[in-house]
């Protein structure tokens, strides 16, 4: 198993004790692309820091390839560079004086060879489609705000990650922004077969990117399953204070209204033939 | 706002060119635009946290130019930010309502009836001495925007408020923004990049590259799909959905929200 979550509990020491985690037990295999979604507070940002060991738990055991992390003999650099995470608007971190510096940054950390980091840079840069030569030397300050995101994501797969966490990756993004993150995590994920982690309050994204959806509330895992799955569980998700994706939204109150849809169609091209099909058999002419 | 201009020092290309703009009192406006065309810099300039380089900008006929008037646009204008946290100073939420109006040298007994009526009006009623940091985003995003309810603004400049809420709190700041336009009379210019937000204004301005390149009533802006892809902007997926059924032979009005759409299907 890639990873494995086994009976965590996490517990926020403040002025009284918060359960931020609630004997939670988990397994993410190679290749999987996993949707995380909860509201504020439900635990999710928690869950994906004990992964690569920022931090540990209360109780239970975080294990990565079948170590546990959370013992004092693991080398957590290296967890580290095997789970690359992209925190919420990382753009923030940005420091260095030009991009390529910036990127470069964590391959220079592994003492890699020039050539090897120049290169790692470069690909990166293009995985985020920022063109390498035009962007290598400007400032990242004076970038705009979704390519600063987009550097500061370069600067995580220059690492060359076999997990990427992403928290909240497009919060901000414009909607051609927004499209692009969702290209990017589609080709890491079924060209580089990267397994992915993917916070987001956006159920579009995660509709269209998952193959598991897991949701969070009060510490706990309480949905499962594959994106159909998760997402017929419609009066649950609403007691959550979660949204359905729109699409779905709207195939549920047609079929509420009589239509014969079904309901775990999540692109817009498919929901339209769907309906057209229905509307034709009602009214065959 | 007249021929506005506004340029960074540090770069060429001015992040505004030409913006003629006349918003009136109790209207809801919306701003939508990709990153980078402006509507930040377009936000600031409306309570005086930038000049513009060239043109006119007068609120409530008070030039901003005017160092004189500079406070009471600031009053008539108030301004609320994506990130909670960081418009949130204090320690126990009634003393963060209360920061604008102790600066301004307002009785005690005066800044008691403001606080908790902006508390009300945000329904935040009973958080008043709650800590901003153990509340969810939408509650905090809401407290800040009773800080600038207390006030007393005619109008709230709101930069994509509810970017970093999830959809309980999205939901929470529109209604309370709904709820303060139609009831309370307070004017609402709404940046966002949530197009089914934007879709609830009474009007939506396009901004592309340092321009207004767009405005009308959303049933009109979110009909011209075409023009929106092509400056990177998006339409709701309720209109997306009608467009491709329209496509597809099927002949559906123009529509806007997953409602309406609901509604004309059945």
């Amino acid at each position: 198993m890639l990873i494995s979550l086994k009976n965590i509990t996490h517990i926020y020491q403040q002025d009284k004790p918060v359960v931020a985690l609630d004997n939670i037990n988990l397994d993410i295999k190679k290749k999987e692309f996993i949707g995380l979604v909860g509201h504020t507070g439900s635990g999710k940002s928690t869950l994906v820091q004990l992964l690569n060991g920022l931090i540990k738990p209360t109780r239970g055991q975080v294990e990565i390839e079948n170590v546990d992390i959370t013992t004092g003999e693991v080398n957590l650099k290296k967890i580290r560079q095997k789970i690359g995470l992209v925190f919420q608007y990382p753009e923030h971190q940005l420091f260095e004086e030009t991009v390529y510096e910036d990127v470069a940054f964590g391959p220079r950390n592994l003492n890699l060879a020039p050539e090897e980091i120049r290169k790692r840079v470069k690909d990166s840069l293009g995985l985020v489609e920022m063109d390498f030569s035009k962007f290598k030397d400007r400032s990242p300050f004076n970038l705009s705000g979704g390519q600063q995101r987009r550097v500061a994501i370069a600067g995580v797969l220059a690492m060359n990650p076999q997990v990427l966490i992403l928290d909240e990756p497009s919060a901000g993004l414009d909607p051609r922004g927004r499209d692009q993150l969702i290209n990017l995590l589609y080709h890491l994920h079924h060209e580089l077969e990267m397994t992915i982690i993917l916070i987001s309050h956006r159920m579009e994204e995660i509709a269209r990117l998952a193959t598991r959806v897991i949701v969070m509330d009060h510490g706990k895992l309480v949905l499962n399953g594959t994106p159909a799955e998760v997402f017929a569980q419609r009066e649950k998700l609403q007691q959550l204070a979660l949204d359905l994706p729109q699409i779905t939204e709207i195939l549920y109150r047609l079929k509420k209204k009589g239509f014969n849809v079904r309901t775990d169609i999540f692109s817009i091209s498919g929901a339209a033939r769907e309906i057209l099909n229905e509307i034709r058999r009602k009214n065959p002419c | 706002m007249r021929r506005v201009k506004y340029r960074y020092r540090n770069l060429d290309e001015p992040a505004l060119k030409n913006i003629n703009l006349s918003i009136e009192a109790g209207d809801f406006v919306a701003i939508i635009g990709s990153n980078g065309s402006g509507k930040s810099t377009l936000a600031k300039l409306l309570n005086v946290l930038l000049l513009p380089t060239e043109g006119e900008i007068t609120v409530d006929n008070l030039n901003v130019n005017n160092e004189d008037h500079t406070w009471e646009i600031r009053q008539k204008v108030g301004m609320v930010f994506q990130n909670p946290d960081n418009q949130l100073v204090a320690t126990m939420v009634e003393d963060d309502v209360a920061f604008g109006l102790e600066n301004l040298g307002i009785p005690g007994s005066e800044i008691r009836t403001r606080v908790d009526r902006a508390l009300k009006m945000v329904d935040m009623d009973g958080f008043q001495r709650s800590a901003p940091h153990k509340l969810s985003g939408g509650q905090k995003q809401r407290v800040a925007i009773a800080g600038v309810i207390a006030m007393e603004p005619d109008c709230i400049v709101l930069d994509e408020p509810t970017a970093m809420l999830d959809p309980q709190g999205r939901k929470e700041v529109m209604d309370t923004i709904s709820f303060l336009n139609r009831e309370k009379n307070i004017t609402i210019i709404y940046i966002t990049h949530f197009m089914e937000e934007a879709s609830k204004a009474d009007e939506v301005y396009v901004m592309h590259r340092g321009n207004i390149v767009k405005k009308g009533i959303p049933a009109k802006v979110f009909t011209d799909i075409e023009d929106l892809r092509k400056i990177n902007l998006s339409v709701p997926v309720a209109v997306k959905l009608a467009e491709n059924l329209r496509e597809k032979g099927l002949s559906v009005p123009e529509v806007l929200t997953v409602d309406g759409l609901v509604d004309c299907l059945c």
